[in-house]
C-alpha cells in the first residue's frame, strides 16, 4: 500500500485522548448544574396488567423527595410518537421492568431509598415471555429491520435441496444478549423558557432531538440535546430512550434540573437487547461442495408494544452462491421489552448460524471450510442478480490463511491434544452492508489561516471525531493542526446516528462538501481574502445520497481462530483470533483496528460468555448484572490481531469508507464454535459455548453432537 | 433504612456524619449522608467525575481509585467510613508536567474507545503496579515465594477485575506493559 499524502490513512491518537485520561471529559451526567435533582426509575414488578393503586406517600414522607411522578400526574407526552417511549402515561404494564415511576429528590441516596417506598399494585394478567419454534403466536411481519422483506425465494429450494447430493439442515439457537455500554443510559434535563435542554448519552442527538421535540409538542429549535462523550452504546443508544424522557418529565414535573442514570439491572430490557433466535439453516451441495439450495429459517421474538424483527436470515441472502434459495422471518409478540439494536442486528446472529451451517457442509464434504466458502463466492449478488461494487471475501480468506498458518490443517476433529488441552482451529466469513445516510454539515475559514468544521455527528468512542478532523483536513487541502472539528451537539448541523456502520461514511460524506463548497467559495473571494468574521458554507448531501443507485455494496471478512479445551473441565480458552478485512479505505489505522478487534471480542463474547437466562415465573432475565451476565474481561483475551486490505471501491461515498464498527462481531461466534467442534468434536448449536455443553457431550459416548472422534 | 429523619438537612442529625477527607492532595471536610458512597461523595459532593459509575455494584470496575495508595471500587465504599484517609482519583494522576507515564501510554497506544471505564483502568492499573512492585502473587504467579515478572498473562489477570466493553484490552495490556518499562 503507498503511503498517504494527507491525513487519511495516517495513524492519530484520538482528539479527545488527553480529556478521556485525565477525567476531563464529561459524560452525559457530569456536567455543573445549579439547583440539581436525582431521578430514580421505578420499573414494574408485573409482567402483564395494569397498575390499580399507586401509593407514593411513603417516598414523599421521606424528608428530600420532590415528588413521585407516575401514571396518574406525569405531564401529558404525544401519543403515537413511539410506543415504547409513551411512559408515565397509562397503566398498563407490558412488561416486567417497565418503568412506572419516577422519584425526584435532592440526592441520589434519598432517590434510591424512596425508590423502593413507592407501592404499587397491579391487576396482573397471565403472561407469555419463552421463545419457541412451536409458539401458537408466530407470524409473518410485513418487513424486518430496518425495511427488508421478511421472505424472499428465488429457484425452486425444496426440489433443489431434495435433489443435493450432500445435505445439511441444522437448527441454531442464540440466547438474549445485552448491550451493556460501561456507560449506563443516562441524562441531565432542565427546563428554561420553555426550551428543553439535555445532555444524554446517546448515538445521535439529532435523531433523539426529533423525537423529544414530538413527545413534548415543541419546536424543534426548542431542544437542545448534547452528546460530547458518550460512553458507548452498540446499538442501545441509538434511539432516544427511557432515561432522556423520564429525566425531561421529572425535570418539567419539579421544575429543575434532573439528573437520573439508570442503574445496570435496568439496562437489561427496558433500552433493548438482542433478541433470542430460533435458526433452522438447509444446505444442499453436491459432492464437491457447490451449493445448489439454501434456506435460512429465522425465528425472533417481539413485545407487544412495538414490533421489531431482527433481520437475522438477511446475511444469508447475498452471502453465498447457490441457484435454489428461501429465507423467512417469523416473529411472535412476548410479553417481554422490546428488542432493538445491538452490535451488527441480524447480521450476527444471523452470520453464526449460516457461517456455522458452512463448517458443517465443509466436515459433510469432507473439504477444506476455506476452500469451501471461496469455491462458493458468488460473482454477482445472488438474489438482487447485479454485480456487487466491490467484494473481497474471497481475498480475507486466502490472506488470513497466509497470516494465520492454516495450510495443511489436518479437518479430523477431536485429535490433537498439547496436555490437558484439546486444540482446534476454525474459520468464518462475514459481511456487513456498507450504507450512507444523509447529513448536514458546515464548514468555516477564519482570516488567520484555521477552519472549523460542525457535523453533529456523534463519537460513541468509534473515533469518528478523528477521523473526520483527519478527512475534513484533507479535502480543505491544509494540515490537520488548521482544522477544528466539533461534533455531539444538536445545535450543530444535523446528521444520523451512530450505527449500522455508516457514521463515517455518512458524515465524512458531508464534510467533504462543506470543505469543498467552502474552497470554491474562497477561490471566488476576491484577493482571496477572507473577511474578520470568516467564510461559511453550509451543506447538505440529502439529493446526493437520495440519488445513490441501488447497488449490492458490503464489506466482508474472515475470521480465524485457534480454541483450546481442558479435556477435564471443559474450559474454553481462546489463544488466537485472527480477522482480515476488506472494508474501503481505512481514515484511522489506529482507531480502525479497536473497532475491528472490539468487535471481534464481543464476538468471542458471544461464543463463550454471554447469554440472558430468562425466569418464566416473571418474564425478566435473572442474571441482569456483570456478576451473572458475564461478558468478555481482560483476561479473557489473548492474542488477537486484526488486518485490513487497501480496497478502492469509487461506488461508495466520496471517502471511499465502507464502515469497521460492526464487521468484526459478525461471524467471529461461528469461527470459534467451528474451533471447538475442531478440538473436541462437539458441535454446540445453541449458545453460548458452555462448559457443561461440552462436558455431557464428552461423558455421553458419541452424543448427538458429536461425530468422528475416536474413543 | 427506613424514616426517622425529621429534617432534610442531613448536618443535623443521626444520619450523617462528618469526616475530614484528603483527595489528590487537598483537604476536605465534609458532611455526608451515612449512606453516601466514595464514588457518589467524589462525583456529587467533589464535582469529580472522572471516577465513573458503571455498576454501582463493584462488578465492573470503572469506579477504581486509589484509597491511601491501594486501589479500590469506590462504589463498595461508604464515604464516612473514610476519616482521615487518602485518596487519588484519575484528576490526581497527571504531574505538575503532564500525563504521567501511564496516562501518556493510554493515549499512545489507544488503549480505550468510549473512554468510560479509563479512570478505573488507570487507577486500576497504577495500583496493580505497585503490587507487582511489591511481589504480590496473583492467579497466575507461578511461584508465590519469588519475585512477580511482569508478563502479558499477569497483567491481563490483574486488570481483569475491569471490565472495558469496548474490548481494548490487548491495547491496555500493551500500554500498561510500555508505562512499566519506562518506570
Amino acid at each position: 500500500m503507498s503511503a498517504p499524502v494527507g491525513a487519511v490513512g495516517r495513524e492519530h491518537p484520538r482528539l479527545e485522548g488527553q480529556d478521556k485520561v485525565t477525567g476531563a471529559a464529561r459524560y452525559a451526567v457530569e456536567y455543573p448544574v445549579e439547583d440539581v435533582t436525582y431521578g430514580w426509575a421505578v420499573p414494574a414488578a408485573a409482567t402483564r396488567g395494569r397498575i390499580v393503586r399507586v401509593d407514593a406517600a411513603p417516598a414523599l414522607a421521606l424528608p428530600g423527595v420532590l415528588d413521585v411522578l407516575h401514571h396518574g400526574n406525569a405531564p401529558r407526552l404525544t401519543p403515537g410518537v413511539d410506543a415504547d417511549l409513551f411512559l408515565l402515561q397509562e397503566p398498563t404494564v407490558h412488561y416486567r421492568g417497565q418503568f412506572v415511576a419516577v422519584v425526584v429528590a435532592e440526592s441520589i441516596e434519598t432517590a434510591r431509598e424512596a425508590a423502593r417506598l413507592v407501592r404499587i399494585d397491579y391487576d396482573t394478567e397471565p403472561h407469555s415471555t419463552v421463545l419457541s419454534e412451536h409458539h401458537p403466536g408466530l407470524y409473518r411481519p410485513d418487513k424486518v429491520n430496518p425495511s427488508y422483506p421478511a421472505d424472499t425465494e428465488d429457484g425452486d429450494f425444496d426440489a433443489g435441496f431434495a435433489a443435493a447430493e450432500v445435505r445439511i439442515d441444522a437448527t441454531y439457537r442464540t440466547p438474549a444478549y445485552h448491550n451493556n455500554p460501561m456507560e449506563p443510559h443516562a441524562t441531565t434535563a432542565r427546563w428554561q423558557d420553555g426550551r428543553l435542554l439535555v445532555h444524554d448519552s446517546n448515538q445521535g442527538s439529532s435523531p433523539v432531538q426529533a423525537t423529544l421535540a414530538e413527545l413534548f409538542a415543541l419546536p424543534r429549535e426548542a431542544v437542545r440535546v448534547v452528546a460530547e462523550h458518550v460512553g458507548g452504546g452498540f446499538g442501545s443508544k441509538g434511539y432516544a430512550k427511557a432515561a432522556v424522557v423520564l429525566a425531561a418529565l421529572a425535570a418539567r414535573q419539579v421544575d429543575r434540573p434532573v439528573r437520573l442514570a439508570l442503574t445496570r439491572q435496568q439496562l437489561f430490557g427496558p433500552i433493548g437487547y438482542r433478541t433470542p433466535t430460533i435458526q433452522r439453516v438447509r444446505l444442499g451441495a453436491d459432492a464437491d461442495g457447490r451449493i445448489a439450495a439454501v434456506c435460512h429459517d429465522a425465528i425472533s421474538q417481539t413485545s407487544t408494544l412495538t414490533e421489531f424483527t431482527e433481520q437475522a436470515a438477511v446475511y444469508t441472502r447475498s452471502m453465498y452462491a447457490g441457484r435454489h434459495r428461501r429465507t423467512t422471518h417469523r416473529v411472535v409478540r412476548l410479553d417481554v421489552p422490546t428488542p432493538f439494536w445491538m452490535r451488527a442486528p441480524g447480521e450476527c446472529p444471523g452470520a453464526y448460524a449460516l457461517e456455522s451451517a458452512m463448517d458443517e457442509l465443509a466436515t459433510a464434504c469432507g473439504l477444506d471450510p476455506v476452500e469451501l466458502r471461496i469455491r462458493n463466492d458468488p460473482t454477482v449478488d445472488p438474489e438482487q442478480k447485479q454485480p456487487f461494487t466491490s467484494r473481497n471475501l474471497v481475498a480475507c480468506l486466502r490472506d488470513g490463511a497466509r497470516r494465520f498458518g492454516w495450510a495443511d490443517r489436518d479437518p479430523t476433529p477431536g485429535v490433537r491434544r498439547d496436555g490437558r488441552w484439546l486444540v482446534g482451529t476454525g474459520v468464518a466469513g462475514a459481511s456487513y452492508p456498507a450504507r450512507a445516510r444523509a447529513a448536514a454539515a458546515a464548514a468555516t475559514a477564519a482570516p488567520d489561516g484555521t477552519f472549523e468544521v460542525r457535523i453533529n455527528a456523534t463519537d460513541i468512542g468509534t473515533g469518528a471525531r478523528t477521523a473526520l478532523w483527519q478527512v475534513a483536513a484533507d479535502a480543505l487541502g491544509v494540515p490537520v493542526d488548521r482544522v477544528a472539528i466539533r461534533v455531539g451537539d444538536s445545535d450543530l448541523p444535523a446528521a444520523g446516528v451512530a450505527g449500522g456502520s455508516m457514521g463515517t461514511a455518512s458524515w465524512s460524506w458531508a464534510v467533504i462538501r462543506a470543505c469543498e463548497g467552502l474552497r470554491d467559495r474562497l477561490r471566488q473571494a476576491p484577493g482571496g481574502a477572507v473577511p474578520a468574521d470568516g467564510v461559511t458554507v453550509e451543506v447538505s448531501t440529502a439529493d446526493e445520497v437520495r440519488a445513490q443507485r441501488p447497488l449490492p455494496r458490503y464489506a466482508y471478512g474472515a475470521h480465524f481462530c485457534e480454541v483450546r479445551v481442558d479435556a477435564d473441565t471443559g474450559e474454553v480458552r481462546v489463544p488466537r483470533l485472527l480477522g482480515v478485512f476488506a472494508a474501503g479505505r481505512v481514515v484511522n489505522p489506529t482507531t480502525a483496528r479497536s473497532q475491528l478487534i472490539g468487535g471481534m471480542t464481543m464476538g468471542m463474547s458471544m461464543a463463550l460468555h454471554e447469554e440472558g437466562v430468562l425466569d418464566e415465573r416473571y418474564g425478566d432475565w435473572v442474571n441482569h448484572d456483570f456478576a451473572m451476565y458475564h461478558i468478555s474481561g481482560c483476561a479473557d483475551v489473548e492474542r488477537i490481531e486484526a488486518y485490513w486490505l487497501p480496497e478502492e471501491d469509487p461506488d461508495l461515498n466520496p471517502a471511499g469508507v465502507k464502515g469497521l464498527g460492526e464487521i468484526g462481531i459478525v461471524g467471529a461466534a461461528a469461527a470459534i464454535t467451528s474451533a471447538v467442534h475442531h478440538a473436541t468434536g462437539v458441535r454446540v448449536r445453541d449458545l453460548p459455548v458452555r462448559l457443561d455443553k461440552l462436558l455431557e457431550e464428552q461423558a455421553e459416548d458419541g452424543g448427538s453432537n458429536r461425530d468422528g472422534v475416536p474413543p | 433504612m427506613r424514616g426517622g429523619r425529621e429534617s432534610g438537612n442531613p448536618a443535623d442529625d443521626q444520619w450523617s456524619s462528618r469526616i475530614g477527607l484528603t483527595v489528590n492532595g487537598g483537604g476536605h471536610d465534609l458532611t455526608l449522608d451515612n449512606r453516601t458512597t466514595l464514588l457518589d461523595a467524589l462525583r456529587e459532593r467533589l464535582g469529580l467525575t472522572g471516577s465513573k459509575k458503571g455498576c454501582d455494584h463493584g462488578q465492573c470496575g470503572s469506579c477504581t481509585v486509589l484509597l491511601d495508595g491501594r486501589r479500590v471500587k469506590s462504589c463498595l465504599i461508604l464515604a464516612v467510613t473514610l476519616d482521615g484517609r487518602e485518596v487519588t482519583t484519575v484528576e490526581g494522576l497527571a504531574g505538575p508536567d503532564g500525563l504521567s507515564p501511564l496516562q501518556a501510554a493510554f493515549v499512545a497506544h489507544d488503549a480505550f474507545q468510549c473512554g468510560y471505564c479509563t479512570p478505573g483502568q488507570l487507577c486500576s492499573a497504577r495500583g496493580m503496579l505497585d503490587e507487582v512492585t511489591r511481589d504480590w502473587p496473583s492467579a497466575v504467579t507461578g511461584d508465590l515465594d519469588g519475585p512477580v515478572e511482569l508478563t502479558d498473562a499477569e497483567v491481563r489477570e490483574r486488570m481483569s477485575g475491569n471490565l472495558c466493553r469496548c474490548a481494548a484490552y490487548p491495547n491496555i495490556v500493551t500500554a500498561i506493559r510500555a508505562a512499566a518499562a519506562a518506570r
